[in-house]
């Protein structure tokens, strides 16, 4: 389909060009937030591989971005290891952890899934405040931001900001390819009927425990990439609000969508803060309106409703991002026999 | 021995609020699928609405009907208002709605009422209750007592009334009941309803323990997830049950092991969640579901 | 002989899948019609439109009375009684509890007595196994309640989908029997099965459905005769 690929592709390379672009017109707080935008949409999209192509719900993925946070934040601390190197090795420690996460979660579905990677995501900071020997307890380490290298003139947060854009464009390309390939036909597969799946000779056990390890190594890369942009990591910045933002930000975008983690990102980035701008009395009940609001108009999220949007203009169904989730209950109960 | 027999009552005290809660979550889980996690945000505001009733003068019992009648109609509202829009949503959307229904609930009464905690009244003496040397505190007694009628009054609706039935029904096989005539959105908005009152009840018998304040039923929430997770989510009974066992654990737990301080104060409620979730995920009374494939 | 529910035009949607290309036809009050083709034909489609399970242009109409706008609850409460694929049965409530639901729909409420003893009179089995799980009843007790639930409605026009379905022979014709007897008493029956022998015995009026259009239409004992039905449905 090189027809319609080729305006896709200019599209985002146009995208990318103005996302370059950036740093030489924004003050570097907007550069900060915009660098939390790619960091969000990184984890997120680690997220979306679970819950939305893979259908396993995660309330959890809070404590991966710990993990990836805290490993940063302590090989730059304690070990004087270049920031650059904490987060390949995050990455893959969270990897790890996801793998041995999923194997257990194999026995759990839907509501009991996503009740155990809550309670994950409670006790996060009392773990993070237990080991305070590592941790530097409640009151956190502080990072310093590193500086651009080969002497670019580049305030530190503009450097972060290509930083995190580069690991984006990366980590999304290298998703992208894994999503609509064998193995994202082989998740959703999964998703959609695990049985059948089975039947059909796809070993369920090894892709549902890889998509967790990969899920996990997404959000543990951002959560990396973000000790170095907030120059610091403390235990309540990680509770169980971060999981829950994570997953609001995963639903808004759009679940089984890559492009929707960017949009997610986007909201929960800019949201809170025009709530505030819009009420500070009580900014979280602005907040909760939009949630609402969106999930009224765009019930399969952003990406969902641009893609509906689509077909109605464009009249044919767009090629390669799945639908969105319905746990396999759900599915289940409404699903309609013809005869 | 006298202490354990304490700490199992008043154990059973808060378990009653945990299963009040708790069932409140599993009403609604049964018949939509949806978790509903702005129970216990619900829960504190009806609360603060009796408190704001009883602030007007009124009687504590007038107050507390009243309020659970507001709760009734503030459930049945909700339900066909806010949740009916995106009932045939994908699941996690609708638990979207919930999520943004807590924090509006949350921000809406810091703002009317402050974050500022405040005494609520308990109906109960304050006098204890003695038999031989075993003391009873008054507000744990009663609070068992109003749980208990609460429930009672519940099952009885359920089991002996046709609208009881029709619920139900509703929440069992919703495309049959719509086959003999059922309304079954009506069905829910009134599950919703009395999902609510059941919160309002837990709320108003922690108020008194806990002070009221925005965040009252934070706590309360994780607890009644475990109770919940421990009776089974598709079972309404054994989420009570689930509510009263977790209540004694947590405080048998709290008197007699001591390395459990305030600062792992969840560590019970996530530790029983995680070992009925290895163990046997659907709970003690759930029953697994049978799919068609 | 009036004509209690007419159907013009029916076309009936899953998402955007056609599944029927306009039917049309009329059902007399007070007979049994049936509606026959293999699977995927159609027919439990044609139910559920009636039922207004799914979605639909077209017109019908029962006793005069437009259905379109209306939710299956209403159609119930007009007194049109389903008893869907699968027997639609309430697995967790007893027995009586799945009759008692039966006559939610009804207009007038009354006492139910009669109609308890009504429908134990049909399936005695039934009455022995009252305050039983209804998911604990044998397939054919099961088929049996779903026809007496339908029957609590006291219903005008019973709609019944494959009653014959993963039922032994000799249990099918029981059920078979007692429809007969209901009919007798009033009830117009529209049936849907893939069992044509039987359907063909009972019903008076027959509807063979292809891939959602009527193709045949008329009396059963001149389509009992026809060669296309005896070797396409009755095998010889």
């Amino acid at each position: 389909m090189s027809t319609s690929r080729l305006p896709r592709l200019l599209g985002l390379l146009a995208l990318l060009a103005v996302a370059c672009a950036l740093p030489f017109a924004l003050s570097n707080f907007r550069l900060f937030q915009f660098s939390q935008v790619y960091i969000y949409a990184i984890a997120i999209l680690g997220l979306n591989m679970l819950t939305g192509y893979n259908g396993q719900f995660s309330l959890g993925h809070g404590a991966f971005y710990a993990v990836g946070a805290y490993v940063s934040a302590i090989m730059m601390d304690r070990w004087n290891v270049a920031y650059g190197w904490t987060i390949p090795v995050a990455g893959v420690l969270c990897l790890i952890i996801g793998f041995l996460f999923g194997l257990p979660a194999l026995r759990l579905e839907g509501l009991y899934l996503a009740l155990a990677t809550f309670s994950l995501a409670l006790a996060v900071p009392q773990i993070l405040k237990y080991f305070e020997h590592w941790t530097g307890g409640s009151q956190g380490i502080v990072l310093t931001k590193p500086s651009a290298p080969f002497g670019l003139r580049l305030t530190p947060d503009q450097w972060l900001y290509f930083v995190t854009l580069a690991v984006l464009v990366l980590l999304f390309w290298l998703g992208a390819n894994l999503l609509k390939g064998r193995v994202g036909r082989a998740i959703v597969a999964i998703r959609d009927n695990h049985i059948a799946a089975e039947a059909m000779g796809i070993d369920t056990a090894l892709y549902k425990s890889l998509v967790f390890g990969v899920s996990a190594a997404y959000t543990g890369v951002a959560g990396a990439l973000s000790a170095s942009v907030i120059a610091f990591v403390a235990p309540d910045s990680f509770n169980v609000f971060l999981s829950v933002t994570l997953l609001i930000g995963s639903v808004i975008g759009g679940l089984a969508s890559i492009s929707g983690a960017v949009f997610g990102a986007l909201f929960i980035q800019f949201v809170p803060n025009w709530a505030q701008d819009i009420s500070k009395a009580a900014p979280w009940a602005i907040f909760g309106i939009f949630l609402i609001a969106f999930m009224y108009l765009m019930p399969f999220g952003i990406a969902g409703g641009i893609r509906r949007l689509w077909i109605r203009v464009a009249g044919a169904p767009v090629q390669g991002e799945g639908r969105g989730v319905s746990s396999p209950a759900h599915t289940t109960t409404r699903m309609e026999e013809s005869s | 021995m006298d202490i354990l027999i304490q700490q199992i009552v008043s154990g059973l005290a808060t378990g009653g609020i945990y299963a009040s809660l708790a069932l409140a979550l599993v009403m609604i889980y049964q018949a939509t699928d949806v978790v509903n996690f702005a129970q216990g945000e619900l829960a504190m505001f009806a609360t603060y609405v009796c408190w704001t009733l009883l602030g007007a003068g009124m009687p504590y019992w007038a107050a507390f009907l009243s309020t659970l009648v507001i709760a009734f109609a503030g459930g049945v509202v909700i339900e066909r208002v806010i949740i009916r829009p995106v009932e045939n949503a994908p699941i996690l959307s609708i638990v979207m709605v919930t999520l943004g229904l807590l924090v509006i609930c949350n921000s809406l009464a810091g703002w009317i009422w402050t974050y500022v905690q405040k005494p609520f009244p308990s109906p109960f003496s304050s006098t204890p209750f003695k038999v031989g040397n075993i003391v009873f505190g008054a507000h744990d007694l009663g609070q068992i007592q109003v749980t208990l009628l609460v429930l009672l009054c519940i099952y009885l609706f359920f089991r002996f009334t046709p609208l009881g039935l029709a619920m139900r029904a509703a929440a069992h096989n919703p495309v049959s009941s719509r086959l003999v005539g059922i309304r079954v959105g009506w069905m829910l908005a009134l599950g919703w309803g009395l999902a609510s009152v059941f919160g309002a009840v837990a709320g108003m018998m922690v108020a008194p323990v806990l002070t009221l304040e925005p965040n009252l039923m934070g706590g309360v929430q994780i607890y009644a997830f475990a109770a919940a997770t421990l009776g089974g989510f598709t079972s309404p009974g054994g989420a009570v049950l689930g509510g009263f066992i977790v209540g004694v654990v947590e405080n048998l737990v709290g008197t007699y092991v001591s390395f459990i301080g305030t600062e792992l104060k969840f560590t019970v409620a996530l530790a029983m969640i995680i070992v009925v979730l290895l163990v046997k995920p659907t709970g003690l009374f759930g029953s697994t579901v049978v799919k068609r494939v | 002989m009036s004509v209690l529910l007419e159907v013009q035009e029916l076309e009936a949607f899953y998402g955007r899948t056609k599944a029927l290309h306009g039917v049309s036809f009329s059902i007399v009050n007070g007979g049994i019609t049936t509606i026959l083709g293999a699977n995927g034909a159609g027919k439990t489609t044609t139910l559920r439109a009636i039922s207004r399970m799914v979605r639909t242009t077209g017109t019908i109409r029962f006793e005069s009375k437009p259905l379109e706008g209306k939710a299956t609850e209403d159609v119930v409460q007009l007194g049109i009684a389903h008893a869907p694929e699968g027997r639609g049965t309430f697995v967790h409530l007893t027995v009586e509890e799945n009759l008692r639901l039966g006559a939610w729909g009804r207009r007038e409420r009354g006492r139910l007595t009669d109609d308890f003893e009504r429908v134990f009179g049909y399936f005695p089995v039934l009455r022995e196994r009252r305050r039983q799980a209804a998911g604990t009843l044998s397939g054919g007790e099961q088929q049996m309640l779903a026809v007496a639930r339908a029957l609590m409605l006291r219903p005008r026009l019973l709609l019944l989908d494959e009653p014959s379905l993963g039922l032994a022979p000799l249990v099918v014709r029981e059920i078979f029997k007692i429809l007969k007897t209901i009919n007798e008493t009033g009830v117009t029956i529209l049936l849907v099965e893939q069992n044509a022998a039987l359907a063909l015995d009972l019903a008076d009026h027959v509807f063979l459905l292809e891939t959602g259009r009527v193709v045949m239409d008329g009396p059963s004992d001149v389509l009992r005769q026809d060669d296309t039905i005896r070797r396409a449905y009755l095998g010889y």
